[in-house]
This record gives structure tokens, C-alpha cells and sequence, in this order.
């Protein structure tokens, strides 16, 4: 499934406010996005996943600042670049037209005082000035019907949709520039059930027609397990563990990780003991030292409460097509 | 007249669905201490303090009798008159000190009753609805687009004698109007609250639900009310008396003022006689603002100047904090905590640390 | 269109209440200050005068509250204020309608100019946390704390004169005839400068301030993160989809303040002599002319209703939600 890498982020720090009263919130995250690939990003709320994914598009509000780190982007045919160290302009091109985002909160992610139409072509106008008010109006169209929404709900307001169009339409606007990468955060959590599962079975779909990459982030692990092809997950800011969908849901080799799963029901396979994870997520004004999650962890031994532990391949069999972040499975090979 | 800008209004919690981690775990204790620390509200707070001490004070401690003449008429300031005196060789200083006892017993006094009939009336419609809501709402919104000042004038005008307790009743009975919509909206949706249908649920009564439960979540309110009211109060109290209505016996910064204008005061040239009391009433104005505006930060924290809104990059160069184009402090890949990979640990001879039943591998 | 039918339901109802405060007040007044002054006009008055006053004051003791009140409202549907004491033996009506252009191009046009130019420096102090503007808060927050007319007086002291471009009080040149020409519409520009200046800075403070808020408040919307995600021009960002959704409440609060701010600006024309109906309100209070006061309060008051509505049309056109489909 790895094609060539699209999206390589590289020791990205994110903190919230300077100097010494910085929390950090993001740390060292290594992390590889490759061509045609959906890569899931979970965690607990407050794992510093939804601040990954602002803070690689510069999205953050005060005080949030990047500390350090690269993302690299490779375009089409393009030399590579990073997008931290591109200028304002530069910046502006590079949202939409590569990277687009899908926001939670499909209720409040549409500007409630413009119709549908004018937030599907200022998109359009800002990217593409010579582009003809006609075409861009076609183009609008065009998308909405490719999200399924009748193409005469153009000049409704926000309002006037119900939830689930109103995400379909985020997801139109999302790929109406024909990025290389979607971000996709918590896109259906607002949802019920079903439209949750409508709405991401289309998506998928769409991505095998059009040939983008997803980051799909979500707290919902089963989502992830069926839809995406890599996981990631997310603890403290860091990734602790990252391997094949499959492969993570098989056999798990962190106990967050573990943990994380046994909290969802199963959609297929085997029936489980539901269990959650005891404890709550760590206060990232005073991380534990070691590894930040031994506190709660069922496993924690000797090395776990005093070294944090590095990211790197395990000694398993498929070790060299993951990683994780364990005392258990102390790293044969370090990454980065 | 200032507008009401309270931004109270508009915060209804728990909306936004990107809203950030709050990098502070709000705790109750440091919060109320956080607002002592705010330096607008400190500043007022202690701006207004001085002002009820020489309310107290002020008669006492003034150098003349505000209405004794001298020999020296409409002279500038002076060793002997810090304010110079008016036409009749009075002490402007004096008439100033002794006028603050009573600007701000009618400030007070109006702006606590105010603030009675609006949380009264606003708790009582949001909280019971229905009907209530309907004709109380409909009742605030109609004091509210009445033009006061022009009623008070007119009322005072034609009530007889005037006088402070007067004055004060009536700017009291006009001005609840704009607090009681505020505490309306904001009752309402602590109505809809888990906790406040919990104990709606465990058969409390209303009164006591309104009394333990809603009415501690709207003290910042109720006191943002209570300052604006005064504000109000007190430039209407001073306006009366200007324009000549209410009580031009006793002494305010108006009645200072009122003499001075019909006095020509403009014309001599004679400043001392109106900018002092101008300036007092100023004063007093903008330390209930900042204490207003301590309050609107305390309750949404957004609203609080940006702090340090520049940020130096590790390059040297400074970069301003804004929303959409996070600050980059440094482009350079190497790794912030350094994990020592330590491959020799043997994880099955290691001592393990016993959390749970299946504490070992 | 529901919507706006409710409204003027509601100010239907406002301007009912006013007229009811406003048939009650001077039946608080004991009798005998409103009849020695009748009796000072006596031989003047036509009994038709007579019994209009007679109507207002509630000095007709045998009628019940119910048919005085029957009365006034007839009276009020013919026009008929009463007399004015002080500008015998114009009517209270004739008076006003002189007064009123003068209050409506001063207080109107230094209002709307006010809310401009503080909702848009709101809008810059509200999108770029920490510049200039900011720093001009404290300023603004100490002269809008000033009352109105105190800020007149200085402004009399210290710009106007027999030698300075500032005339210091009145509404034209005197000797002037009003008139649509060249001669009074210059000098009425130029007497109404120094008022709507005052009125405009003591104003424009809170427009500032509240706007920057709602800035602020917006700023942190979803909607806003999309459109910088959208790598639209920080123009369009700012304008078209922070400002204009902060614009909403504060119009909103515009049609609240407005009663406040009408109040404030009527000192000002005191201050100035300006020949409007706050000076003139002033000068009933002094003659203890009821029927002007009374006439003054309900003109005052039906204007603001009118400034209300027309708020709410704009409110209507700026909000879609407020539009219900057909």
C-alpha cells in the first residue's frame, strides 16, 4: 500500500504559551504520510492529536507555537519543501491546494451568514483569480453533486441543511481544489451512527477515485481499524505505537494501545470484554517522567517510571513494519 | 453616558466544538484570585475605594463650609483655594469633597436597587418561563428602548421637592432594564445544566434551586450589572442636577457644575470653577469601567489584552501571535527530549512493578 | 417576515406604554402648579386650549381615569400637545416640529457617523490583538466616562471664542434666515461641528470596545479556522467572515443603546444652545412648562421606536437565519 511519502513530519514540537509556563503539547512527533494511504491518528482527547494536526497547517490559535521541527511536503512533480518555513503568501497557497482539512463540528465549521455557493467559490477566487465566476460556479456544483447533495441547494445557508449535509458539504469544499492530503478531524463525531458510517463509506470511495491521502483522527479506534491502513496513537503529546491497521488490531504491542481497544465494542471478529483504560489522561502541565503513561499502565516495571522510551522497531516478527514506544519492547532500532 | 458593552452576554459556555485545551486547569480557588490580580480591576477597585473615603471623609476633612462666601470671587487656584472659587468666593475644593458623599450614596443606592428588581425580574424569567418569560421579558425590553434619561427628567421634573432619595428611586425604578435581560439569557441556559436538572430531578424546590444553585453562577454577572448601573446612576444623578432638576440645595458635582454654567464660568474663563468636578466624575467613571472590565476578562478569558503577542523565533526574528498563522519558533528537526535508547534492558529479568494482576509479561 | 412583524408589534406596544407613562406623570403633580400658571394665561387662552390642558394634566377631577384617559388619546390622534407656556401661545406640536430637524441631523448623523467609525476600528483593534488601537483603549474607556456635556463645556473652553473658527453656541449665524442657501447651510455646518464632535468622541469609545470583543469572541469560531485553512487573503477573512458576524450583535446593541445615547447627546445641545430638542427640553424644565416636556418625552421616544426598527430592517438583511424561507 506505501506509495512514495506526500507528507513527512519531522520532530514537530507544538506548545501552548513561551518560556516556562509552555505547555507541551505536542513532542518529537515523527510521522509519514504516504501517496493514496488513509493513516488513522487516535487518542484520548487531550493526547495532543487534534494539536498535531493545527499545528503542521500552522492552524493553532494563541498561544499555540510551533517549537521546532519540519513538514515536509512533496508535491506532484515538485521538488519538496517544508511548510513551517514558508511565508505568509506562500502559506496561503499551500492551504487548500495541497492540504485540506475537514473540521469536527460540522455545525459550526460553515460561516452561518454566507449561502453554500459563496463559501464553495471564495475558495476558488482566492486560489485561481482569472478563474470565470461561471466556472467557478460550475465547479461548486460539481462538487456538491459529487458529494450527493442536489446541486439547487447552492444558494441555502448553512442553517437551512441539516448536520449531515452540512459535513458533506465540508468534504465537497475540502476537495474542490484536488489536494494530495486530506486531514480529516473527528469529521463525524457530531453524527449518529449511521450517518457516520454513510459519510466515511462515500469518503473512502472517493479517495480510491480522486487518489488523495487522509489523516483521519479520531478517539474511536474500531472507526480507524475499519477505514484507515495505518495507525498511529497518540499519548502525552507522543506517538506511542504506530503499525498496519490489521496488524495493531491483531496484536498490539503497547498497553495503551491495548487499552484503547478493549474500550470499543468490536464491529468484526471475535466478540471482547469491554475494559476501559483506569485513570485519566496525564496533565500536560506536569508530565509524569518516564514514560508519561506508567502511572496507569498495567505493565509498568523497574525503567518505565525514570527513562522515557524511545520510539523504534520492535523484536517481533513484523517489527521492521512498525514501531512503538515501550519498555516492553525495547527499541532493536531507533527511528529518527 | 457610556453604552453597555458588557460582553457577558455572549458568553455562553460550551460552544465551539475546537475549543483548545486550556493550557490552565481552571481551579475555583485560583480563579477568584486571578481577578484580584487582574491590574484594570485592581486599579479600580482601589480608584473607587478612595472615592468612599471621601465620601466619608470628605465633609469632615474639607477646608471651608461649601456654602460659606469669601472675599476672594471666581479666583484661580490658590494655596488657600486648591480649586480656586466660584462667584461668591466659595472653595471649589470644598464644594467638590463634600459633593462626593452624596454622588455616590445615589450612585449606590440606585444602582443597588437596580440590580435587586433585575435579578428579581431576569432569574424570575428565565427561570420559570412560559408566560413569566413572555410578560417580564417583554416588560425589560420596553424600559429598555424608552429613552431613560429623557423619563428620569421628566419624572423627576414633575415629582415635587426632588431630593437624593428621590433622584435615587427613580433612576433605580428606570435602569434594571438592560441587567435583567442579561441575567435572563444567562439563567436560561444554566436552566438547561445536568446539575441544575439533577436537583430539579431530586424534587428540590424552586426557591432553593434558584438560591444555592443558579443564583452563585451569576454573581460575576449580577456585579458587572450592579457597576454598569452605577455608571449610569451616577452621570444621571449629575446630569439632573446640571440641567437644574433634583437638588440644586444639597451639594453634587452637578450642582457645582449647574452654578458654574449659569454662571458664565466658560466666559470669565474660569476653569477651576467646572474642570474639577468634570474630572471627578471621570475618574470615578473609568475605575467602574476597569472594574467592569476585569470582570468581562475574568468571566471569558478571551477578552484579556494578548499579553506578549510578539514571540521571538530561534533565528532572531519576531513574530507576531495571530489567529491562522501559528508562530514558527524553529525549523530545526532535532529532537527535544532525548530518549536514551538503553537496548540492554532484559525485560523479562527485571524487576516488575506490581500495578495489577497481570503485572508481568 | 414573522419576524419583523413582531417587532413592530412589540414597538406598538413600547410606544403604548410610553404614551401611558406618559398620560400618568402629570397626574402625580399636585394640581396647583399647572393651574396657577393656566391662571396666568387665563385671558389669553380660547376654551378650547383651556380644556386640551385641562385634558392632559387630569385637572378635570369629575371625569374617571378611564374617560381621561379616552380623552388624551383622542386628543393625542388630533395632534394636539397643548399649549406651550414658554412659547406662548405657540402649540406644543408647532414647537417641536421647529426643534426637531435640528435634534435629527445632529444626534442622527454623528450617531450612524459614530457606529461606523467605532465598529470599524473595532474591527482592527478586535483582528490584530496588541496594535496601536489597543493601546488606545484606556484613552477612549476615560473619555467615554466623561459625561457628555462636560466634554462640551471643555470643548466650548478650549476651541470655541469670539475669534475662533468655532462658533460657541447656537445653531446658525444669528440674523440668519433658515433656508436651503448659501448662506445658512455653510454656517449651520459650522456650528454643528464642535457639538457632533463631542458627541462623537464621548461616543465612539463604547462601539470600540464593543466590537473589538465580538472580534474576539468570533475570532475563535470554527468558521474562522476553516477560512484560514481555506487560504483565503486575510482581507476576506477578517471582512467577510469575522467582522461580519461580529457586526450582528453589535447592531443589535446599536437599537439597545440607542434610548442611552439620545439621552447623552440632548446635554449636548444645552451645552451649545443648539436649537434642538434637548436645549429645548432644557428650557421647559427651567420654565416648568409640562406640556412641552410632555410633548418632547413622546417625540423623543417614538423616534428612537422608528431608529429601532430600522435597526432591526438592517439586522433582518445582515442575518440570514432571521429570514424565514417564503
Amino acid at each position: 500500500m506505501s506509495g512514495a511519502p506526500v507528507l513527512e513530519i519531522k520532530n514537530l514540537n507544538v506548545d501552548y504559551g513561551l518560556g516556562d509556563q509552555a505547555v507541551h503539547a505536542v513532542r518529537d512527533v515523527n510521522l509519514t504520510l504516504h501517496r493514496g494511504e488513509v493513516l488513522g491518528l487516535a487518542g484520548e482527547s487531550g493526547s495532543g492529536k487534534s494539536t498535531l494536526a493545527y499545528g503542521l497547517t500552522r492552524l493553532l490559535a494563541p498561544p499555540g507555537v510551533i517549537s521546532g521541527g519540519e513538514v515536509i511536503y512533496h508535491p506532484d512533480g515538485r521538488d519538496p519543501y517544508d511548510v513551517l518555513s514558508l511565508d505568509d503568501e506562500g502559506l496561503r497557497k499551500f492551504r487548500w491546494a495541497e492540504t485540506a482539512i475537514v473540521f469536527q463540528g460540522a455545525m459550526n465549521s460553515l460561516n452561518p451568514v454566507h449561502k453554500i455557493s459563496t463559501q464553495l467559490t471564495d475558495v476558488l477566487a482566492a486560489h485561481d483569480p482569472k478563474m470565470s465566476a461561471h466556472s467557478r460556479n460550475a465547479r461548486a456544483r460539481e462538487m456538491l453533486k459529487l458529494v450527493g447533495i442536489s446541486p439547487d441547494r447552492m444558494d441555502a445557508y448553512p442553517h437551512q441543511l441539516s448536520g449531515g449535509m452540512r459535513q458533506r458539504v465540508m468534504i465537497g469544499m475540502a476537495l474542490i481544489l484536488q489536494p494530495q492530503v486530506v486531514i480529516m478531524d473527528e469529521p463525524t463525531t457530531a453524527l449518529d451512527v449511521v450517518m457516520q458510517r454513510q459519510i466515511l463509506g462515500q469518503l473512502i470511495e472517493l479517495r480510491e477515485r480522486l487518489g488523495f491521502s487522509v489523516i483521519f483522527i479520531t478517539h474511536d479506534l474500531s472507526l480507524l481499524v475499519e477505514f484507515s491502513n495505518r495507525i498511529a496513537i497518540m499519548y502525552g503529546g507522543r506517538i506511542v505505537e504506530e503499525a498496519q491497521a490489521s496488524a495493531l488490531y491483531k496484536d498490539s504491542l503497547h498497553p495503551y494501545s491495548a487499552g484503547l481497544l478493549g474500550s470499543f465494542p468490536a464491529l468484526r471478529g471475535p466478540r471482547r470484554e469491554l475494559a476501559g483504560i483506569p485513570g485519566s489522561p496525564p496533565d500536560l502541565k506536569g508530565m509524569p517522567t518516564g514514560c508519561s503513561f506508567h502511572p496507569r499502565c498495567p505493565k509498568a516495571f523497574d525503567p518505565c517510571a525514570d527513562n522515557i522510551p524511545v520510539l523504534g522497531h520492535p523484536d517481533t516478527p513484523d517489527g521492521p513494519a512498525r514501531t512503538v514506544a515501550c519498555w516492553l519492547h525495547p527499541a532493536q532500532q531507533p527511528v529518527g | 453616558m457610556s453604552i453597555p458593552t458588557s460582553s457577558v452576554e455572549q458568553v455562553i459556555p460550551g460552544q465551539g466544538a475546537m475549543a483548545q485545551p486550556e493550557p490552565t486547569p481552571a481551579k475555583a480557588k485560583r480563579k477568584r484570585f486571578r481577578f484580584v490580580a487582574n491590574a484594570k480591576a485592581t486599579t479600580g477597585l482601589v480608584v473607587l475605594g478612595l472615592y468612599l473615603l471621601f465620601a466619608i471623609i470628605g465633609p469632615w476633612i474639607a477646608p471651608y463650609d461649601p456654602d460659606a462666601r469669601g472675599p476672594a470671587l471666581t479666583a484661580p487656584p490658590s494655596a488657600d483655594h486648591w480649586f480656586g472659587t466660584t462667584h461668591l468666593g466659595q472653595d471649589v475644593f470644598s464644594q467638590v469633597l463634600v459633593g462626593t458623599r452624596g454622588v455616590m450614596l445615589v450612585g449606590l443606592a440606585a444602582g443597588a436597587l437596580a440590580t435587586i428588581l433585575s435579578v428579581l425580574i431576569g432569574v424570575t424569567a428565565g427561570y420559570l418561563g412560559g408566560g413569566w418569560d413572555d410578560s417580564l421579558s417583554a416588560l425589560s425590553n420596553v424600559f429598555l428602548v424608552i429613552p431613560a434619561l429623557p423619563l428620569i427628567i421628566i419624572v423627576t421634573a414633575a415629582a415635587p421637592g426632588g431630593g437624593d432619595t428621590l433622584v435615587a428611586l427613580i433612576i433605580g425604578f428606570t435602569s434594571w432594564a438592560w441587567g435583567a435581560r442579561v441575567l435572563r439569557a444567562q439563567t436560561l441556559s444554566l436552566r438547561r445544566r445536568e446539575y441544575v436538572e439533577a436537583a430539579r430531578a431530586n424534587g428540590e424546590s424552586t426557591w432553593r434551586i434558584i438560591l444555592f444553585e443558579i443564583l452563585p453562577n451569576l454573581t460575576a454577572i449580577i456585579a458587572s450589572g450592579f457597576v454598569g448601573t452605577v455608571i449610569f446612576a451616577v452621570t444621571s444623578e449629575i446630569t439632573l442636577a446640571f440641567i437644574g432638576i433634583g437638588s440644586v440645595t444639597s451639594w453634587n458635582w452637578g450642582t457645582i457644575l449647574f452654578w458654574a454654567q449659569s454662571q458664565q464660568a466658560l466666559a470669565q474663563g474660569a476653569w477651576w470653577w467646572f474642570v474639577p468636578a468634570g474630572l471627578a466624575i471621570a475618574f470615578l467613571g473609568t475605575a467602574l469601567s476597569l472594574i467592569n472590565f476585569g470582570i468581562d476578562e475574568f468571566v471569558s478569558p478571551r477578552l484579556r489584552s494578548a499579553g506578549k503577542t510578539k514571540v521571538k523565533t530561534a533565528s532572531g526574528h519576531t513574530v507576531r501571535m495571530r489567529v491562522g498563522f501559528t508562530p514558527v519558533l524553529s525549523n530545526s528537526s532535532a529532537p527535544h527530549t532525548h530518549a536514551r535508547p538503553i537496548p540492554t534492558i532484559n525485560s523479562a529479568a527485571a524487576t516488575p512493578v506490581n500495578r495489577g494482576k497481570e503485572a508481568t509479561q | 417576515m414573522r419576524y419583523l412583524v413582531q417587532r413592530i408589534l412589540f414597538y406598538v406596544f413600547t410606544a403604548w406604554a410610553a404614551i401611558t407613562i406618559n398620560f400618568f406623570i402629570p397626574r402625580m403633580i399636585p394640581g396647583d402648579p399647572v393651574k396657577s400658571l393656566l391662571a396666568r394665561f387665563q385671558g389669553q387662552m380660547s376654551t378650547e386650549a383651556i380644556n386640551s390642558l385641562y385634558v392632559l394634566f387630569g385637572l378635570d377631577k369629575d371625569a374617571s381615569i378611564w374617560s381621561q384617559y379616552i380623552d388624551y388619546w383622542q386628543q393625542l390622534f388630533h395632534g394636539d400637545l397643548g399649549l406651550s407656556f414658554t412659547a406662548f401661545p405657540s402649540p406644543v406640536s408647532e414647537v417641536i416640529s421647529d426643534a426637531l430637524p435640528w435634534t435629527l441631523a445632529l444626534v442622527g448623523i454623528t450617531t450612524i457617523i459614530s457606529f461606523l467609525i467605532g465598529t470599524g476600528l473595532g474591527v482592527l483593534a478586535g483582528w490584530r490583538r496588541g496594535s496601536w488601537i489597543d493601546g488606545l483603549l484606556p484613552t477612549t474607556t476615560f473619555l467615554s466616562s466623561v459625561p457628555y456635556f462636560w466634554l462640551g463645556l471643555l470643548a466650548i473652553y478650549l476651541l470655541a471664542g469670539p475669534d475662533s473658527f468655532f462658533p460657541s453656541s447656537g445653531g446658525y449665524e444669528p440674523g440668519l434666515v433658515p433656508a436651503w442657501d448659501q448662506y445658512f447651510i455653510p454656517s449651520a455646518i459650522r456650528h454643528s461641528l464642535l457639538p457632533a464632535l463631542t458627541i462623537l468622541i464621548s461616543s465612539v469609545s463604547g462601539w470600540i470596545l464593543s466590537m473589538r470583543n465580538m472580534m474576539v469572541t468570533v475570532a475563535s469560531e470554527d468558521y474562522i479556522t476553516v477560512a484560514h485553512a481555506k487560504g483565503l487573503s486575510d482581507r476576506r477573512v477578517s471582512l467577510s467572515y469575522a467582522a461580519r458576524n461580529a457586526l450582528l450583535p453589535n447592531v443589535s446593541g446599536f437599537a439597545l443603546a440607542l434610548g442611552m445615547i439620545v439621552g447623552g447627546t440632548l446635554l449636548v445641545e444645552i451645552v451649545f444652545s443648539y436649537p434642538g430638542l434637548g436645549f429645548l427640553l432644557f428650557r421647559a424644565v427651567g420654565a416648568k412648562d409640562y406640556p412641552l416636556m410632555q410633548g418632547i418625552f413622546l417625540v423623543i421616544t417614538i423616534s428612537v421606536l422608528v431608529a429601532n426598527l430600522i435597526a432591526d430592517v438592517v439586522y433582518l438583511l445582515l442575518d440570514p437565519r432571521t429570514r424565514k424561507e417564503g
